[in-house]
């Protein structure tokens, strides 16, 4: 299709960034972001708050002027075809985006106007998108008197006036109760059953780990580990089991147990009866509790969860999560 | 296990979220009269919705007109009637001015909340976002200027340039003012929040329309305080609108609020577009 042999070659990346920087004054907030996104992909960049991921994508998306590196959307160079880019993309902010003083549709009319409807259009495309939205009963309530929920929704619906190529969402449930995230996840796959490339920020593995085809741990402006969820897991681990015991007496003895059969790292908590494991696989969980249950020692209580963000960190940087306090 | 996690609330609007997604074609991008008006009605909107605002167009220039007419008319000009054809123009002036900083406010609200991101990643002529702020801006003076001009006819102003000297004094002032918001919009793009925003605009008004010839006329101030009235665009402004109402205008005092108004919109204009487009 192209005589370019190298625009050939990238022709099924949404984005492709090499060795990204961005200073602020002497501060490196993305530094050295290597990044390829398969187009119809969900990537999911995960990190702490102060790790650069919002830099990173306001750059990706033309609102930043990179200082180092290149970076190209859908082959389009992010320094020189600003234009190009901006039609093909869209972005979410991690921040409210909308007019607060104006009610639901009349935000997304105005979008849809700018986005070249005529005011007919624009008022039947605000409409649809409410209702899908489950913002039908909104619609004519000022945006500054929407629930956190509501207000994603309705920022990712002005995002979508016209389906991006890309869209870029920014921590998009970050405070959100689990029934609004799970509202918001579901919008996310629909969007790109429909084509779109999403490039999503968030602090929660189990986020990423639900949507995303590809993760970037980013910490400190730079991609520390990068892979499919089950690539990461394998790497930190796929979760933490927590067990207590009937009998605090019996804990050295399990412990003993569980690191001499299974060559687990056993950490032990607060609580006298309790410790905790990170497995590599849940189906090693059956088999601790049915080591323990072998040796006579009962269980009063377990359960097995994802890692958390901290238990990434703590695995691949060897230190806890810090919060950047610049 | 993925599928579980939808809820059953949003099940039923699945297909229509479908829809909504796989709909759209895109369609040719707004030209920028059109997107300019669509910043305006975004601007009448808020009016519409946080009224509020339009105190600063309404009840201020009232409160400031009799205040000052009631309070200095007797010691400044011998009676109250005499002073308010002397004070209305200058006084006039002084709130549109004022208003005009209101713009700057506007377009740092856009850029503290990330409104002012997503108008940017739009496919549109940026400057409409502004243009289109500006008009209703116009909107804005026009309503002080007609209230002022009702009420100062009821104290008993006799502007003796008839209506097309006041007509003309209030183009001389829409000219002007348009000028001036760009200098409270390139501050807006520089200050980091509204606070300082407000201070530093203060703090370029105040001196502006107080240290000029809008309450008293400069040749009872002290020689080096009148260099000062004598080169102020406030002053030259408000020389042009009393002479216009009164019928007493000069060509040359036109030029110079023309010159002025060219001069600020020359430098202000561009650096605001400039910072526009660059800011981080
Ligand atoms: N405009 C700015 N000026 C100076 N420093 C900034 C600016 N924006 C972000 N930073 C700094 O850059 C780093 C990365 O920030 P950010 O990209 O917002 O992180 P994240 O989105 O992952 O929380 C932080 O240390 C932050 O303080
Ligand atoms: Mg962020």
């Amino acid at each position: 299709m192209n005589d370019n042999a190298s625009k050939q070659s990238t022709s099924n990346l949404a984005v492709e960034a090499k060795g990204l920087v961005k200073l602020f004054g002497e501060h490196r907030a993305v530094d050295g972001v290597d990044l390829s996104i398969q187009k119809g992909t969900v990537y999911g960049f995960l990190g702490p708050n102060g790790a650069g991921k919002t830099t990173t994508i306001r750059m990706l998306s033309t609102l930043l002027p990179i200082d180092g590196g290149t970076a190209t959307i859908f082959g389009h160079d992010l320094a020189t075809e600003k234009k190009a880019v901006r039609s093909r993309i869209s972005v979410t902010g991690q921040n409210a985006s909308l007019d607060e003083d104006l009610t639901g549709i009349e935000n997304l009319v105005m979008m849809a106007r700018l986005m070249g409807y005529s005011r007919k259009q624009a008022k039947a495309r605000a409409k649809e998108l409410l209702s899908a939205f489950g913002l039908e009963e909104a619609k004519k309530r000022q945006l500054k008197k929407y629930s956190g929920g509501m207000r994603r929704r309705i920022d990712i619906a002005a995002s979508i006036v016209v389906t991006p190529d890309l869209l870029f969402l920014d921590e998009p449930t970050t405070g959100l109760d689990p029934r609004s995230r799970s509202q918001v996840w579901n919008i996310v796959r629909t969007l790109v059953s429909e084509g779109t490339t999403v490039l999503l920020t968030t602090q929660y593995l189990d986020e990423a780990d639900q949507l995303a085809d590809r993760i970037g741990v980013i910490h400190q402006g730079r991609i520390i580990a990068e892979g499919t969820s089950a690539e990461l897991k394998a790497s930190v681990g796929s979760g933490t089991l927590h067990v207590r015991l009937v009998e605090s007496n019996n804990r050295q003895r399990a412990i003993e147990l569980l690191e001499t059969k299974l060559k687990a790292s056993v950490q032990r908590a607060s609580d006298p009866a309790g410790f905790s494991t990170q497995l590599t696989d849940p189906g090693l969980a059956a088999e601790t509790l049915g080591e323990l249950a072998q040796a006579n020692i009962s269980v009063s209580d377990f359960s097995f969860g994802q890692p958390s963000l901290d238990e990434v960190f703590l695995t691949i940087t060897g230190q806890p999560v810090e919060e950047e306090t610049r | 296990m993925t599928n579980t996690n939808k809820t059953n609330v949003q099940s039923g609007t699945d297909k229509q979220l479908r829809e909504a997604i796989a709909s759209t074609d895109r369609p040719a991008k707004p030209n920028p009269l059109s997107s300019s008006l669509t910043f305006a009605s975004r601007a009448l909107l808020r009016i519409k919705h946080v009224p509020e605002q339009l105190f600063d167009v309404t009840v201020f220039p009232v409160i400031f007109l009799l205040m000052f007419t009631y309070l200095f008319g007797g010691a400044i000009a011998g009676s109250t009637s005499e002073y308010l054809q002397f004070l209305l123009p200058g006084i006039l002036v002084m709130t549109v001015s004022q208003i005009t900083m209101y713009t700057g406010v506007d377009l740092n609200n856009d850029i503290t909340k990330g409104v002012f991101d997503r108008f940017r990643t739009l496919p549109i002529w940026l400057p409409s976002a502004l243009v289109g702020a500006l008009l209703v801006d116009t909107v804005r003076y026009t309503m002080a200027a007609t209230i002022m001009m009702v009420l100062g006819l009821i104290l008993g102003f006799r502007p003796e340039g008839g209506l097309a000297g006041v007509l003309g004094a209030l183009i001389l002032l829409l000219i002007f003012s348009f000028s001036l918001s760009w200098v409270w919009t390139t501050l807006g793009l520089i200050m980091r929040s509204e606070k300082s925003l407000m201070m530093a605009s203060m703090m370029v008004i105040f001196p502006l329309t107080f240290v000029s010839n809008v309450f008293v006329d400069p040749e009872t101030l002290p020689s080096w305080l009148q260099g000062f009235v004598d080169i102020n665009p406030i002053s030259l402004l408000v020389t042009g609108v009393r002479g216009s109402m009164h019928g007493a205008v000069t060509w040359e005092q036109v030029g110079w609020i023309l010159l002025a108004s060219a001069i600020i919109t020359a430098i202000f204009a561009p650096l605001t577009m400039y910072m526009y487009r660059n800011k981080k």
